[in-house]
């Protein structure tokens, strides 16, 4: 099976977009060599900043860049793009709609060895909530191309969710759509809905739950925000049970997201699968996915539960 | 020259009067910051500044951003006066569905950015800055401060980076009226020095005085004559200049004038037109 780095994927995607277009002007906080922007860099010195450990700034800066036309892509951990520079991101990129796609690495708990000041876990919640805002978790390599080419066509802010880790490339997954969930596999008894690297997870679990007789979807809502919301009535009506998997506190995530319209428009019990108001720590992003209960065993587990009830 | 300096005069005090007139309209606002700016902005836009108000997107024209978002009062007056709308608009601050908002708003003719939030305006100014050199474009680019706001850490953050890109057709200017809302800016956080803290920043560092027209028109000639490094201008000012009872004023940082206030403040004002022209007689 193919296995990627997202952030690989986005420095040779800028590459492309920085041949075809001139707008396109790449900024980063110190961090090049690991958001993988610094492959911009290199091909195009005049079109790249470097801002030095300053996001703020940076975040600030990029307004000011597509306040005069430029298509900017402005790149750090995500712990630092959003809750470091979150005024700057809300008050002078949302409030004036600009063009500036925010491209954070090194997300969620999966960040491992350094722990929890770097495992962005909230990162969602800080920015759902902003007007203007779009938000994709791609789940892999090629989505992570697309996510970013939709970035850079689609205009106003955006943020990007990327991780740390190789990732498996999901086969069969169709084309990519702004704002539309994907059903990777059809079901009849639960829906998994899921983003980011833990649809990976959602794909075993699916398996397990096969051979316990049970006939699971597996759903990959890699647009947050506008979310997909059909798709998750759709998938409320035709299966006994709805659970949520995301590496992200429960709080303001994928979660949060889906019972926002599900209670709205079709209320069933949500269950999930997230980090529950806690902290992070240093580990293996192997041993942290099952240490905080979000590995495929737990999502069998819970899928039986829901089922029971 | 002395005509160009009468008329930036008068210009600076027709800013003052549509202040405490929208002010008053609106009741609330900021008066003591607006007026202490007004002057660093008439000169700006009715002398230095290239621009032009039935192009409001001309790629080639200079770019102003004001950080101490909440003194756009100051920056309405002009821009109607400009003419980038009709002066009704000025009575209509602050109120349900305006044109004018309560901080400057990117939908307003003659806003490049919205700001309010204080210590992100330095930045932005640096983002236009970088593109002009991107496009090999000539325009300046120039970014009002307050001197409160340079409590805020991301001025600092953006002060490096100019220095460090070497923005010279970056000229940023600190409205210094020595107050803030809790009081003078030396009780509730001191700045000093702060002309050595913008040149140890890697800046040009003029200084003069804000209300001064001639002052002001040199220290905008020498900004633009410096390469390789952004230039500062720190700039003394009153805050409340022009009206007494504003004037050396905390109070009047966040509130606005009541009726009688406003009528004693325009009074004053026109004296100040008449004792100019009779100068000048």
């Amino acid at each position: 099976m193919e296995q990627l780095y997202a952030r690989d994927v986005y420095g040779q995607t800028l590459i492309e977009l920085g041949k075809k277009d001139g707008r396109v002007v790449v900024l980063d906080a110190d961090l090049s060599g690991s958001t993988r922007t610094c492959l911009f860099a290199k091909e195009f010195p005049g079109r790249f900043f470097n801002f030095g450990v300053a996001e703020q700034n940076m975040m600030a800066t990029a307004a000011g860049l597509a306040s005069c036309g430029k298509i900017v892509f402005a790149s750090t951990f995500a712990m630092f793009a959003t809750a470091r520079a979150l005024d700057q991101v809300r008050n002078t990129i949302c409030y004036n709609n600009f063009d500036v796609k925010i491209v954070a690495t090194h997300a969620g708990i999966t960040v491992g060895e350094d722990g929890a000041s770097h495992q962005a876990i909230e990162d969602i919640n800080f920015l759902r909530a902003i007007p203007n805002m779009k938000i994709i978790v791609p789940c892999d390599g090629p989505e992570t191309k697309s996510a970013v080419l939709c970035a850079y066509q689609t205009p106003g802010p955006f943020y990007i969710r990327l991780g740390r880790s190789k990732i498996p490339t999901v086969e069969g997954k169709g084309d990519f759509v702004f704002g539309e969930g994907r059903v990777l596999v059809e079901g009849r008894d639960i829906a998994i809905i899921s983003c980011g690297l833990i649809v990976q997870e959602a794909l075993l679990a699916c398996r397990s739950l096969k051979d316990k007789g049970i006939s699971a979807s597996v759903v990959n809502i890699h647009t947050i925000k506008p979310i997909d919301q059909n798709l998750l009535i759709d998938l409320a009506k035709r299966h006994k049970a709805v659970l949520v998997c995301e590496e992200h506190q429960v709080t303001g995530g994928l979660y949060s997201a889906v019972c926002e319209v599900l209670s709205n428009k079709f209320p069933v019990k949500v269950g999930r699968i997230g980090i529950e108001d806690r902290f992070g720590q240093s580990g293996k992003p192997t041993e942290l996915i099952d240490l905080y209960g979000l590995s495929s065993r737990f999502i069998v587990e819970k899928a039986q539960g829901l089922l029971q009830e | 020259m002395e005509k160009k300096i009468k008329s930036l005069k008068n210009k600076a005090n027709e800013i003052r009067k549509l202040i405490i007139k929208m002010l008053a309209c609106a009741g609330s606002g900021h008066p003591g910051g607006s007026l202490s700016s007004s002057d660093i902005i008439a000169t700006l836009y009715f002398e230095i500044m290239r621009y032009d108000v039935k192009n409001p997107h001309w790629p080639d024209r200079d770019r102003f951003h004001l950080s101490k978002g909440h003194c756009c009062p100051a920056l309405y007056a002009a821009l109607s006066l400009s003419g980038y709308f009709p002066s009704e608009e000025l009575w209509r601050l602050r109120k349900c569905g305006a044109l004018l908002q309560g901080h400057p708003d990117r939908n307003t003719p003659g806003i490049e950015v919205a700001s309010g939030s204080l210590g992100q305006g330095l930045s932005v100014a640096c983002g236009m800055s970088l593109a002009g050199r991107i496009d090999k474009k000539d325009y300046r680019v120039y970014c009002l401060l307050g001197d409160g706001e340079c409590q805020e850490g991301n001025v600092w953050e953006a002060a490096m980076a100019a220095a460090h890109y070497k923005l010279d057709n970056l000229c940023a200017i600190v409205d210094y009226n020595h107050f803030q809302i809790d009081g003078r800016t030396d009780a509730v956080m001191s700045l000093e020095p702060l002309v050595n803290k913008w040149e140890a920043f890697g800046w040009h560092v003029v200084q003069c005085d804000g209300h001064n027209i001639e002052e002001l028109l040199y220290a905008f000639a020498e900004a633009k004559k410096i390469k390789a490094k952004p230039t500062v201008i720190i700039a003394q000012t009153v805050k409340g200049k022009g009206v007494s009872f504003m004037e050396h004023v905390a109070d009047f940082h966040g509130r606005a004038p009541t009726e009688k206030e406003r009528e004693i403040a325009l009074r004053e004002l026109e004296e100040i037109d008449k004792t100019d022209e009779a100068r000048q007689e």
